[in-house]
């Protein structure tokens, strides 16, 4: 063994740096499509913009598959319920991305119906604005989303979404507490956290 | 082999039924709806849609927006043919108005809502083919259908949701550049119907797929409220565009097409043919706009529509016009009107109820697409869970404009 | 044309009617509502386009039940109007019309007048438990949800600002 020189083959990184590597070049995204933006998000897949030109080519329309979960229009306080339950049935690591104003804060539907912002049910990563945000918007995002899982820790990511889970049974708790349904017990929790002037259930 | 099906259980007689959630994040419901699917093997015995999940109180927020305020929300009720939308929109306020808006704007209405159509049935009959599992369609069609894009963007800023009307006409006038590249647009999208054609009118898999699928009686279809390219399938030539014409479409030469069986394939056959029909009338609108000229695109009574910014910056009575309409809204006749244009869908309508304010006192959208769903079950009952899909795309549905 | 003819054959069922810019509009008592119905189905008016109500806030009654038919043949239009209380019923027309049943749904979910004789008197566009009726002149366009109001300030997340480290 004495003579093999290792120089050319052996290289010392942080294990977070190569891992990081790999996760963020090799996004899964999983398009929860439920509106407008959902179009745009065909364009971008389409011939002109081609996002699988940043390794994310794969879509795949089960949770379980997917690590990135792009939030395409809005979503209603009947959806969010379905909105928290894909996401936590998604494998770790996993990202989510919300495309347009409607996913970011409700936009123009300030509504009883309208959830506003999916941040308020679901760990949001990036936001990307517009009504619906051009492809090109939306490409930016996944970019920013991949800058900034470049600098994530393993253990950080881990630690970011436990509160998720604990608010996930926290639901199933007063689901079966008061016999309500989904829709109803999320909608409450969120109406809850507005009046002690909290911007989030998780 | 012979072991193997001795020791599997016997279905009991009344069979072993599977539920199968289809939705609400599925690949194949363009937005938001939820199918429960009760399985028998393979075959459907109930199917119960769900809706709502896109009900974003678009009717709610109109009460509360003044008339000028509430195109932008229309954009957003079909997506695939925003500016469609806005036309119908904007003829139902003129409707209670009692207005008309210049030829120039009626002539770029028809335009932009045929175009509008193309983009349409280029994305349903696309996903439809990719949701069957035929992708290269969908490459081919998109194409145009950026095109399309580039050309709303060219007219109004916006690539999707353009909100080019406005009360009275239309929002501006269209650049020099339009014209070239919408006169590239009908040459090769004429070529890329024709190419989709090859690629699925005599494919087996395609008619396999499709052919006798969700057909439909002419009479069944009217009794569940069809409208559009699907009543139109049913061999019923029910097209607003010729029976009631409105922006002076009486005047344009096209063809209504129309089917016999009502499935699928004749859904498919019906929009191909409505493609070459709106490219026809777009021809016929870029030969029009050349006679007309330059002209107004907004009708000139400033209690109406906004007049041009450098008045509003230069005179006073202008910019007294402006603060009047912004602040205080238009002055609307008290009373209630029902207009209806031929949508992509088929029959979007819009109900207004004014009582002389500012906002109006209830909005209603008739949105095409929502008896259409309605008949879901009964199309798929007794068939295969895969044709639910071929059925789901060929009805088109578009949740933002059915749950409003 | 059509509506002469409703009087002459059903006197007294037409309780009123009017025409704004050219859209027919009759008045109709709840309990003469299936009798004209079927008249003008004869006539020719096949497809019903939509149902959906008015709510006329503090008037009696109060809501308008609003019926909008197409006649095929002629292309002609009417538009019924049905006046109720509340929790008055209004006849379902399911029986006659198939496209009746999810409209007249959306219309008893949105305004909570019901239909009598209706199949599957569910809610459609909201879920079951949701509290009242949303388009109802009463009901909060925010729904009491105080991220609506003006003084809450646009949502984000903390940790989607600044990378976790």
């Amino acid at each position: 063994m004495a003579g093999i020189n290792l120089d050319d083959s052996v290289m010392t990184t942080r294990l977070d740096a190569v891992v990081n590597w790999a996760r963020k070049n090799s996004l899964w995204p999983l398009p929860f499509g439920t509106a407008c933006c959902a179009i745009e998000f065909m364009s971008m897949m389409a011939s002109r913009y081609d996002f699988s030109r940043f390794g994310a080519e794969a879509l795949r329309f089960s949770p379980r598959q997917s690590d990135m979960l792009m939030v395409l229009g809005t979503i209603t306080n009947k959806q969010a319920p379905i909105l928290r339950q894909i996401y936590a049935q998604m494998a770790e690591p996993k990202w989510v991305l919300s495309v347009g104003v409607c996913a970011s804060s409700g936009g123009m539907y300030r509504t009883y119906s309208t959830l506003q912002g999916i941040d308020r049910v679901v760990p949001v990563d990036v936001y990307v604005p517009g009504c619906p945000p051009r492809p090109e918007a939306m490409i930016y995002g996944a970019m920013q989303l991949q800058a900034k899982i470049t600098k994530e820790t393993i253990k950080g990511r881990r630690e970011h979404i436990e509160k998720f889970y604990e608010s996930m049974a926290r639901q199933e708790e007063l689901q079966k507490a008061r016999g309500l349904s989904s829709h109803q017990v999320v909608r409450e929790m969120v109406l809850a956290a507005g009046e002690n002037g909290e911007q989030r259930i998780w | 082999m012979s072991k193997m099906e001795t020791t599997l259980p016997a279905l009991s007689p009344d069979g072993d039924r599977m539920i199968v959630n289809m939705g609400p994040s599925h690949n194949s419901t363009h937005g938001t709806l939820h199918i429960v699917l009760e399985l028998d093997g393979e075959f459907i015995v109930k199917a119960t849609p769900q809706i709502g999940y896109l009900h974003r109180g678009v009717e709610k927020l109109g009460e509360n927006l003044t008339y000028q305020q509430f195109i932008p929300l229309t954009d957003r009720l079909n997506y695939c043919s925003s500016l469609m939308n806005n036309v119908g929109y904007t003829l139902a306020v003129e409707k209670l108005l009692g207005i008309q808006d210049p030829p120039r704007s009626r002539v770029l209405r028809v335009l932009c809502s045929e175009l509008a159509r193309i983009g349409d049935h280029l994305v349903c009959i696309g996903i439809n083919a990719v949701d069957i599992g035929a992708f290269t369609a969908f490459l081919y069609m998109f194409k145009e259908r950026e095109t399309i894009y580039d050309l709303f963007e060219m007219m109004a800023g916006q690539r999707l949701h353009s909100s080019f009307t406005r009360i009275g006409g239309l929002f501006r006038d269209i650049p020099a550049e339009f014209e070239p590249l919408c006169g590239q647009f009908v040459e090769s999208c004429e070529r890329t119907i024709d190419e989709m054609e090859r690629l699925l009118t005599h494919n087996p898999i395609w008619a396999d797929r499709t052919k006798g699928v969700g057909a439909i009686s002419a009479e069944d279809a009217i009794g569940w409220g069809y409208t559009g390219p699907c009543l139109r399938a049913a061999g019923v030539a029910q097209d607003l565009r010729v029976a009631q014409p409105y922006l002076d479409y009486e005047t344009y030469e096209f063809d209504v097409a129309i089917a016999g069986s009502g499935d699928v394939y004749d859904r498919y056959l019906v929009r191909t043919e409505e493609m070459r029909q709106s490219l026809r009338i777009v021809r016929q609108c870029l030969k029009r706009l050349k006679e007309i000229g330059p002209g107004p695109v907004i009708v000139e009574d400033y209690k109406v529509a906004l007049p041009p910014k450098e008045k509003v910056y230069t005179r006073m009575e202008s910019l007294i016009h402006h603060f009047k309409l912004i602040m205080h809204g238009i002055d609307m006749p008290v009373g209630e009107v029902y207009s209806a244009t031929e949508a992509a869908n088929g029959e979007l309508g819009f109900y207004i109820v004014s009582d002389g304010t500012k906002s109006p006192y209830r909005i209603h959208v008739r949105p095409p697409c929502f008896p259409i769903f309605s008949s879901f079950e009964e199309q798929v009952k007794g068939r295969l869970i895969a044709d639910a899909i071929s059925v789901l795309g060929a009805m088109n549905i578009i949740a933002g404009e059915m749950d409003r | 044309m059509v509506i002469e003819r409703i009087d002459e054959t059903l006197p007294g069922a037409v309780l009123d009617r009017h025409a704004f810019r050219g859209d027919q509009t009759i008045v109709v008592g709840r309990d003469r509502l299936l009798e004209v119905i079927d008249l003008i189905y004869k006539e020719g008016f096949q497809l019903l386009l939509d149902v959906t109500a008015v709510d006329g806030g503090q008037r009696d009654p109060r809501f308008d039940v609003v019926y909008h038919l197409l006649n095929l043949t002629s292309q002609e239009r009417l538009r019924i109007k049905v006046r109720v209380g509340e929790r008055e019923s209004v006849p379902s027309l399911v029986s006659r019309f198939k496209s009746a049943d999810w409209a007249e749904r959306e219309t008893m979910d949105m305004f909570g007048i019901p239909f009598e004789g209706h199949p599957d008197p569910r809610r459609l566009l909201m879920w079951e438990d949701f509290p009242g009726h949303p388009l109802r002149k009463d009901f909060p366009l925010d729904g009491g949800d105080v991220f609506c109001s003006q003084d809450i300030g646009a949502s984000f997340s903390p940790d989607a600002r600044s990378p976790h480290v």
